[in-house]
């Protein structure tokens, strides 16, 4: 008897769970059911270069976000220098700036015709170009810019791991003859090694669905190649079979995040922690430690904003009555985003607390959460299938013609529930362990019923975790690119949109209001989450899995 | 009148038997301990008992009233009017310590319910701390206004799963007798879930051990400890020793602290023959010849109010097993000294042996 309204949850969330998947699963049908050999033709033409740009950002981004963000985690986790309490958190500061902010930045500022090549030919005495000056607009533009916004992941990952490393095996390993470093080198980094690699797996993840930078900057990857087929061409199907070949990368990269996930289980053989012994850093080491904890901040934060906020003081008219709307238009998307994924991300995470032994449940709440790892380019491409088949079946049935649900904010919201569905639902499932089964049993016990204790031990207990999922998927979707520009209806502008419009149009200076506001909206969840940081102490909450959380989010 | 009958539950988790044919039933103001090895299918039962976990097979009524039967709706545990104190205490983190106490009487006027749950918090002693908020009190603080919380709506039963495991030693004993005397005076009939023998002890007015899902023996603390009925039940509570012999033609079954009568066993059957530890006397000179045996103390460690002391036989092979004797206070014996070992009738229990499966 009591069996069925769990049922029906069960169902209710596996009916969301399917909803999520429709997309993917018409990427993958559209390109198998092709007619022609697209892929052929672009295997003989384009493709290599496709490929070989992103193994080169997905190796040099790797590369940079290890150094960076293992380096910094290691300073600030580790060593006792001065400025450590305030590096800790302003280390996360480059979430905030979208890659694309940073990029159009940068070619502000880099470019040839920007002021550091101008300063450069004064100091020099040349008329002409500086012959040996690189050129910002490239690949390794590219992947500098996305480095240095995608470092946090491993950064916050890793220093999670150290910190969450028991004292008692560092220590063990000092009595077995190791010297401080030599501890740390051969125990505490092995040990770290399952945390680093889910860093990395993320920040890859956002490397491979960024549109903006390398879009701006000339590097053609495969999102800018979906988008080039699907909105020049309008060719479904080469979109489909590009997205495809790309969801084979991110399908690499989930599941380095997956197998790293269940080998960090490792780090946590002993439940005993004290506080980590500290190096104390002196005179040029203390140096180095603030100089290399100094830069990515500077170059993932303060150069960008501060670059923003001059051009935006040199165009005070452009906050007219366009720009409020737009950013108007930008609340409209975010704040629906926001309340439809809090909505059933909250409505799947109770389905799965009602029906724990749910297998298929469980299955559908795996799926609802790989929409994160799915480039939005790729999104739009299924959920523009999905809508758009349903429009023609509609009107083969009414003999209409019109755009049922593909032509307005409907599709807009389909693509962010599919690939923001899973913040929330995160958010809310680590609420709910804080609510244990017993506290449910006590509540039974104590005369309430299911909805008596939603009422009066979920709902409140989880009032905090609701308000973070709605916050995180609201500053998602205002900074989000791709999926926004293929989805949205026509002449629907929002701040993002407009921004990658200006600097499209070398209009970099226009550009910064719109940029800058994104910058300003997106730093709140930073702040907040560099506040659970601060107050959180090693050991008492799962520090890693709250990390991936919010960095899944941020 | 029964507050609780439990009639031939059984529960499987997928393929593990968790609860196997149970039958007990609970007088009103009685307190009965379930106590067994952990896994053994005592706090299922608890769970089962209060509509946690829904009834697969057999009966359960509360108060004589039936409310699970197998293949029948059962009534709902918020219906069941039974008070449950969890392993964890379970405190709602968001409340107060007097919402939490307030938290089951929803079904009173609200004019009634703050001075209901300030009356249930003073009977634990904690009305002092009624504006604090869980996270902030020390486990055995979290305990007391546990049960309070529990008790407030005034139950007709009441479940405790493991209240003490918790809790620091010291503060243990205390808590158990306040316990003890609450549960006493609310005149409701308790069913404890315990781990520890001593505990169970302590607290029941009758002791149910278990272990795999089943109820071993069920009676009074000082029957189960007397009589076991089994080589199980004597030796979960208490620290024994363990022979194993064949019954010989004079009746009795030869181990290392001599012959043991089997009165009813007949000649040639394999016994099993537990000695309490305690129940091994030892002394520097043989009392009467034939009570004792000849030892050599091997290993002396005193414990405070008891020495605990390793013997073996002066004429031991390798493969004989060791005797632990628990003598009381200090015994001045050196390792290496040689002395009679005796053994005290009332802590001796003769068992057909075990086949080696259930062993």
């Amino acid at each position: 008897m009591r069996a069925n309204p769990d049922r029906a949850w069960a169902l209710f969330g596996l009916v969301l769970a399917a909803a999520v998947a429709l997309p993917l699963a018409a990427v993958v049908w559209k390109a198998f059911a092709a007619e022609g050999g697209f892929l052929g033709h672009l295997a003989e033409t384009v493709l290599p270069r496709y490929v070989g740009n992103t193994l080169w950002i997905v190796l040099g981004v790797g590369a940079g976000t290890i150094a960076g963000g293992v380096g910094a985690a290691w300073l600030v986790s580790l060593c006792r220098f001065p400025g450590r309490r305030i590096f800790e958190w302003a280390l996360l500061l480059p979430l905030a700036v979208p890659a694309y902010v940073v990029a159009y930045a940068y070619a502000g500022l880099f470019d040839a015709a920007g002021p550091v090549h101008a300063a450069l030919r004064e100091w020099l005495g040349t008329d002409g170009a500086v012959s040996w000056y690189p050129n910002i607009r490239s690949l390794w533009g590219a992947v500098v810019v996305l480095t240095v916004v995608l470092y946090p992941y491993v950064y916050m990952l890793a220093r999670a791991a150290f910190l969450e490393q028991s004292v008692c095996v560092l220590e063990v390993s000092r009595t077995l003859g190791l010297t401080p470093w030599g501890s740390a080198w051969r125990v505490g980094l092995p040990l770290a090694r399952p945390s680093i690699a889910i860093g990395a797996a993320l920040a890859l993840m956002e490397a491979l669905n960024d549109f903006g930078a390398v879009q701006h900057f000339g590097v053609d990857t495969f999102v800018t190649a979906i988008y080039r087929v699907w909105q020049a061409r309008g060719d479904a199907t080469g979109a489909a079979q590009l997205a495809l070949l790309l969801i084979l990368f991110v399908a690499l990269l989930v599941w380095i995040e997956r197998a790293s996930r269940g080998r960090a289980a490792f780090m946590h053989l002993s439940r005993r922690y004290r506080p980590l012994p500290a190096y104390e850093l002196k005179g040029w080491r203390a140096a180095g430690a603030i100089w290399f904890c100094c830069v990515p901040i500077f170059l993932g934060f303060l150069l960008p904003a501060a670059a923003l906020g001059v051009w935006t003081l040199d165009r005070p008219e452009a906050f007219d009555a366009r720009f409020w709307r737009l950013a108007a238009n930008s609340f409209i998307l975010a704040s629906g985003a926001a309340v439809l994924c809090v909505i059933f991300g909250g409505a799947i995470a109770y389905a799965l607390r009602r029906s724990r032994r749910n297998r298929a449940l469980r299955a559908g709440s795996a799926i609802v959460g790989l929409g994160y790892a799915v480039p939005g380019a790729v999104i739009a491409v299924g959920v523009a299938l999905i809508l758009g088949g349903f429009d023609r079946l509609a009107n083969a049935l009414t003999g209409g013609a019109s755009l049922w649900l593909s032509g307005g904010l409907f599709a807009l919201y389909f693509a962010y529930a599919v690939r923001f569905l899973p913040i929330a639902l995160g958010a809310v499932e680590s609420g709910f362990t804080r609510v244990t089964p017993h506290m449910d049993d006590a509540g039974r016990m104590l005369g309430y019923g299911p909805g008596g204790i939603f009422r009066r031990i979920h709902a409140p207990m989880l009032k905090g975790s609701i308000l973070t999922a709605a916050l995180l998927v609201f500053v998602d979707v205002m900074k989000e690119l791709p999926a926004t520009l293929m989805l949205r209806p026509f002449n629907f502008d929002t701040l993002a949109i407009r921004t990658y419009e200006f600097a499209s149009d070398e209009q970099l200076k226009l550009a910064a209001p719109g940029a800058l506001a994104i910058v300003a909206v997106g730093i709140v969840p930073v702040i907040l989450l560099s506040r659970a940081i601060a107050k959180a102490r090693p050991g008492t909450v799962n520090e890693s899995s709250a990390a991936i959380q919010a960095l899944r989010a941020a | 009148m029964t507050a609780l009958v439990i009639d031939e539950v059984s529960h499987r988790f997928g393929a593990t038997v968790a609860l196997n044919a149970v039958s007990l039933a609970v007088a009103k103001g009685e307190i009965l301990c379930l106590v067994g090895p952990s896994g053994c299918g005592k706090s299922t039962l608890l769970r089962v008992a209060a509509g946690l976990e829904p009834l697969q097979v057999g009966r359960i009524a509360l108060e004589g009233r039936v409310v699970a039967e197998a293949g029948k709706a059962e009534l709902p545990p918020e219906a069941r009017n039974v008070g449950f104190l969890f392993q964890d205490f379970a405190l709602f983190p968001h409340l107060s310590v007097l919402e939490n106490a307030a938290f089951g009487l929803h079904r009173l006027a609200p004019a009634e319910r703050l001075p209901r749950a300030r009356a249930a918090l003073s009977r634990v002693g904690m009305e002092e701390m009624a504006q604090a908020y869980p996270h902030t009190l020390s486990g055995g603080q979290q305990q007391r206004v546990a049960l309070a919380r529990a008790m407030a709506p005034g139950p007709g039963l009441f479940f405790l799963d493991e209240p003490f495991s918790g809790i620091d030693a010291r503060l243990r004993r205390r808590l158990l007798e306040d316990t003890w005397r609450l549960l006493k005076d609310s005149g409701s009939a308790s069913v404890v879930v315990t781990h520890d023998p001593e505990e169970a002890m302590l607290l029941g007015d009758r002791v149910a051990v278990m272990r795999a899902g089943r109820v071993l023996q069920i009676g009074t603390p000082d029957a189960v400890y007397r009589r076991p009925e089994s080589p199980f039940v004597a030796e979960f509570l208490g620290e024994v020793n363990k022979f194993r012999g064949t019954v010989g033609a004079d009746g009795t079954v030869e181990t290392a602290l001599g012959a043991v009568p089997a009165p009813g066993f007949a000649a040639g059957t394999p016994a099993a023959v537990i000695i309490r530890q305690h129940g091994v006397t030892v002394s520097m000179a043989e009392t009467a010849p034939g009570s004792s045996v000849p030892v050599v103390v091997s290993w002396v460690r005193p414990m405070g109010a008891a020495s605990l002391i390793l013997l073996r036989r002066r004429d031991a092979g390798a493969g004989d097993p060791p005797i632990y004797a628990r003598v009381p206070g200090r015994l001045r014996l050196a390792e290496g000294a040689l002395a009679y070992a005796g053994i005290d009738r009332d802590e001796v229990f003769v068992f057909p042996a075990e086949t080696p499966k259930s062993a």
